[in-house]
């Protein structure tokens, strides 16, 4: 897998761009500050909601089993996958038992996760992504670069030639409006001709049986509502315990993501449309993992709103596509080592530890606390690349003698001093290749605090 | 092992740290006015109002709206209320409520923080309604409005099968360069008209 830092480094290269792209997502953050300041009670709906993720995981076992019970009495068949695969094959077969080949689906971040469009188009089905941003990312054949705006790397002159050539809409026409009004007109046949609906699930809740799905564009309930065919899919950590629960997560969801203060739709679904079927798939593939270890058991409260990725000063200049996983970012970060440590090694280091994501984190994850452990962990089992390990015992040696330590002090204060620029600057100063070093001081602290003493006795300068 | 005791018993497998489930009854924002508050935030998502005495007033005022004069399709789920030309029981196929253009439907309440409204589809033949339609019309009394969504949820239960939804405006999207367009998939415009002496009398 190719380092985060190789991949940023392709997307800040263009410049304006990088800026454009820091902007468009600072300005999420700015909506996100002022729907979060127009409650007051917001850090305690914040504790509220990490307190229910924590109780239900505390019984996580027993309220899945209560859920499952519930919604099959309200005639939901109800699904369990180990893993992607086994949750591929579950939706592949339902959909094969209906003979369906157009299916439409809304936003879900796991079918993205278990890569469920490339398989079931190798089964001769077309899978059309109705969010707007998965659509135009779903044709220009990438997957998203953000969780809740899955397009903000693109441009509107992008998207304009974009449709031009796949809708047919004027060339060179760039207007957001207009552009939108093609896509719906295009997703309105696909929703016309759907044979079934797949969603993602945002809140699952144990005590009744039924599930929330929220959009801005309704798309979820287009898809759904026509076909006799409904598909939800959902990892394991998207359940609650009580119906009056949502009243804290709907709150805060839609404020950290967007800023607004509830998304446009927020539907029940409370078993199936009467003559219709309605499936629910619960899917683990690796969360039980995560769960078992007391360091990482809080990513999973997440609830998917971005915004530690609006927050974060390195996801803004990086681009989400690279973090090369399914959710990047912050929480991105701490998901993907969880999956594969070795494939993800340079995530956790794409951070400035500067806890902004920990701030903003409506369910109170301590990402940036996460972030460092998979550091640490990163070292143990031996993952790191050599420039970093290397690097690491280096210094480890020095700081543990101290005569060495001394010594490479004025070394260094000596060398950055005399040396010819090339000497400092070159391809072994990664630090410096943005950045200037300090003025090297002439003496160290140690020497000047040991001067200082014999000097004045000690006492304070005025 | 079937995939369900595999995954039931690698969670049991751990004890994890409890935390009591919070007391939502008190929780929340009040609002001094609330009809201002929600009046606001729906205007905020999108949403225009229109405030009237009886519901024989509603009926005028939707008719007298741009969108239900210019419509050739309207299908109304309150009776009595706008002309409505689609009888939603009589339709078999919900795919033929594709060229609606405008649906009227009652709101069980509304929430002043957000200016969301609480949707049931209990009895209604056809949920695609709500979203197929070109513009949409919701009645609501002014005296069902809750402060939040605490309150909401007091009111709710999902005790049987159904479908039930917050709607708060109209459908949109921000997917292309955070440009807000309203009239995404869904309706292009909700009008909520708040009657004063609602369905009670």
């Amino acid at each position: 897998m190719t380092d985060h830092a190789v991949l940023a480094q392709k997307f800040v290269a263009n410049s304006p761009r990088a800026h454009w792209h820091d902007r468009a997502l600072w300005f999420v953050r700015a909506k996100r500050d002022l729907a979060a300041k127009s409650l007051p009670e917001w850090e305690e709906l914040r504790e509220h909601a990490s307190d229910i993720k924590a109780h239900c995981v505390a019984h996580l076992a027993d309220y899945l089993e209560e859920f499952t019970r519930n919604a099959e009495k309200l005639g939901v068949q109800v699904h369990w996958a180990k893993d992607a695969a086994e949750h591929n094959q579950i939706v592949l077969g339902i959909l094969q038992k209906h003979r369906v080949t157009k299916i439409v689906k809304s936003k879900s971040m796991l079918t993205e996760e278990c890569h469920l469009n490339p398989f079931l188009e190798r089964h001769g089905m077309e899978v059309i992504d109705t969010d707007l941003g998965e659509r135009i990312v779903q044709m220009r054949h990438e997957p998203p670069s953000h969780i809740v705006l899955p397009a903000i790397h693109i441009q509107k002159e992008e998207v304009g030639a974009l449709f031009h050539e796949q809708l047919g809409t004027d060339e060179g026409a760039t207007d957001p409006q207009y552009l939108v009004e093609a896509a719906r007109k295009h997703l309105r046949e696909k929703f016309m001709a759907a044979e079934a609906g797949i969603t993602g699930v945002n809140f699952a809740i144990a005590e009744t049986g039924g599930f929330v799905v929220c959009t801005n564009e309704g798309n979820c309930d287009l898809g759904v509502s026509l076909p006799p065919v409904h598909i939800a899919c959902m990892g394991i950590e998207k359940l609650i315990p009580r119906a009056q629960d949502l009243g804290v997560f709907l709150r805060l969801l839609a404020r950290s993501a967007t800023g607004q203060p509830i998304t446009t739709y927020s539907s029940h679904f409370h078993g199936p449309r009467p003559g219709c079927e309605l499936h629910v798939v619960l899917v683990d593939n690796g969360r039980t993992e995560i769960l078992g270890s007391d360091d990482f058991r809080r990513s999973l409260n997440c609830i998917r709103c971005g915004a530690c990725m609006n927050t974060c000063p390195v996801y803004r200049r990086s681009g989400g596509h690279s973090y090369q996983s399914t959710v990047p970012g912050p929480i991105g970060s701490i998901l993907a080592p969880a999956r594969d440590a070795a494939k993800h090694e340079s995530l956790p280091f794409a951070c400035s530890l500067c806890g902004s994501c920990t701030d903003v984190c409506p369910v109170k994850i301590d990402l940036h606390h996460q972030l460092l452990t998979w550091r640490g962990e990163i070292a143990r089992r031996g993952l790191l690349p050599k420039s970093k390990s290397m690097g690491m015992k280096f210094v480890s040696f020095v700081f543990q003698h101290r005569w060495l330590y001394e010594w490479s002090g004025k070394l260094a204060r000596f060398s950055l001093r005399v040396l010819p620029r090339w000497m400092i600057y070159n391809r072994f100063n990664a630090w410096g290749r943005q950045r200037e070093l300090p003025a090297a001081p002439r003496s160290s602290f140690r020497d000047w605090y040991r001067h200082r003493s014999k000097n004045d006795g000690g006492k304070q300068e005025s | 092992m079937s995939s369900r005791e595999d995954i039931l018993e690698k969670i049991r497998r751990k004890k994890f740290p409890d935390q009591p489930l919070p007391n939502l009854s008190e929780f929340g924002i009040v609002y001094a006015n609330r009809v201002e508050q929600f009046v606001a935030a729906l205007k905020s998502v999108g949403g225009s109002s229109l405030r009237v005495n009886t519901l024989a007033e509603a009926d005028q005022a939707i008719r007298d709206l741009d969108v239900h004069r210019h419509a050739t399709k309207t299908c109304s789920l309150i009776p009595d209320i706008g002309e409505a030309n689609v009888d939603l029981d009589a339709v078999d196929d919900p795919h033929e409520l594709e060229d609606v253009d405008v649906a009227i439907f009652p709101g069980e309440f509304g929430v002043a923080e957000n200016g969301a409204i609480w949707i049931d589809a209990k009895n209604v033949k056809h949920r695609v309604v709500y979203v197929i339609a070109q513009h949409i019309v919701v009645v609501l009394d002014r005296c069902a409005l809750v402060d939040n969504m605490h309150r909401a949820y007091d009111r709710l239960s999902f005790a049987t099968p159904g479908f039930g939804m917050f709607l708060s405006g109209p459908s949109k999207t921000a997917d292309i360069e955070q440009s807000l367009v309203i009239g995404a998939h869904g309706p292009r415009s909700l009008t909520v008209v708040l009657v004063e002496n609602g369905f009670s009398d």
